[in-house]
């Protein structure tokens, strides 16, 4: 066989024994034990993964128009003064992490609602 | 969320001890930067040698980022800040390496550094200006106190907890990001995203020094 067909099975034997590894995750063993797969549960997993998916996707929309005016300010800004790369670039460097924080504080919602739901205590679960 | 395996650990099982995984790192980064310090410092002469001329590209180029953003008093503050910078960077870089995590990435290391900033500037503030330190609350006309002061003590307060979070949502989100696509795409995802993640070390390393260096001169400069 050619050097270039082995090399490709072995790429594509490496990206499937990843799926492989999954091991059976006690939390959803004890989960289905413990019934809360029941159907009265369901509407609160639907809206914990509905919120969690919603905040981020909400979050990243003003921030991404907020970077795209910065960067664009200091793209005009060089433009016209191309001396001052330095210090434009440091300032919207500063104004470009602001305004992540903001979609930074959003995926922090939507982490607490999935790794470390508040509510799960009131079904009896962690 | 599947529990980590994590190197240092095994120290905590030899040893006996039952701290969370950044504390353990925390000490790693102290003893790493101290031998730095320690070897760059031991043959120090007029004319550097390499290792010593890094040390002082890195300390200089802070010095002047610092004397820029703050003026001349600001000097006084460069050994907090140095430590800040070279701790989050390095806090920040650990978790890079597969089988270490960053002690930024938890929000207790975060939230001790924002509460050190915080009284760092109320006490420079109340030095500094003594009891006319209030007059920075107060807004420019005394009828506007009712609404400058509770804007300004909130303000205030969201500070600390912007700074701590900001950190640990960009570090962690990192961390999370590497372990989603170690899942999905193992060998070739994780290179592109571990550039990024070290370029978003650097970029909240310098965001959190600045920040400090700006509420710290906020609480020195005059009152309106």
């Amino acid at each position: 066989m050619s050097k270039k067909l082995i090399v490709t099975l072995f790429f594509v034997l490496m990206i499937f024994t990843a799926v492989l590894a999954f091991a059976e995750d006690p939390a959803v063993e004890e989960a289905v034990e413990s019934k809360l797969l029941a159907a009265e549960y369901v509407p609160f997993f639907v809206a914990v993964a509905l919120a969690a998916a919603f905040s981020m996707g909400v979050g990243s929309f003003g921030t991404g128009i907020g970077m795209g005016n910065a960067i664009k300010g200091a793209v005009d800004g060089v433009s016209r003064n191309p001396d001052t790369f330095g210090r434009i670039l440091t300032t919207m460097m500063i104004g470009l992490a602001m305004i992540e924080s903001l979609a930074i504080y959003a995926l922090i919602v939507a982490l607490v609602l999935i790794f470390a739901n508040p509510f799960l205590p009131f079904f009896g679960v962690g | 969320m599947e529990h980590p395996i994590l190197f240092l650990d095994y120290i905590n099982e030899v040893l006996g001890l039952k701290h969370n995984p950044q504390v353990t790192y925390t000490w790693l980064i102290m003893i790493f930067l101290a031998l730095i310090a320690y070897i760059s410092i031991r043959k120090a002469s007029i004319v550097p040698n390499p290792v010593q001329n890094v040390i002082e590209l890195i300390i200089l180029g802070l010095g002047n980022l610092i004397k820029d953003t703050m003026g001349e008093k600001g000097m006084a503050f460069m050994p907090l800040l140095v430590a800040e910078a070279l701790f989050i960077f390095t806090a920040n870089l650990v978790g890079v390496i597969p089988g270490f995590s960053s002690p930024t990435a938890n929000l207790n290391t975060n939230a001790a550094m924002a509460v050190v900033v915080f009284i760092t500037t109320h006490y420079v503030g109340v030095k500094m200006h003594g009891f006319k330190y209030i007059k920075q609350f107060l807004g420019p006309v005394w009828w506007l106190i009712p609404l400058m002061l509770p804007i300004e003590i909130i303000s205030h307060l969201s500070r600390p907890l912007s700074l701590s979070v900001r950190l640990f949502g960009n570090i962690q989100g990192e961390d999370l990001v590497l372990l989603i696509l170690l899942f999905l795409v193992p060998y070739l995802m994780p290179l592109p995203i571990m550039f990024l993640m070290i370029l978003t070390s650097a970029l909240q390393t310098f965001v959190f020094v600045l920040l400090t260096m700006l509420y710290i001169s906020g609480a020195m400069e005059e009152a309106h």
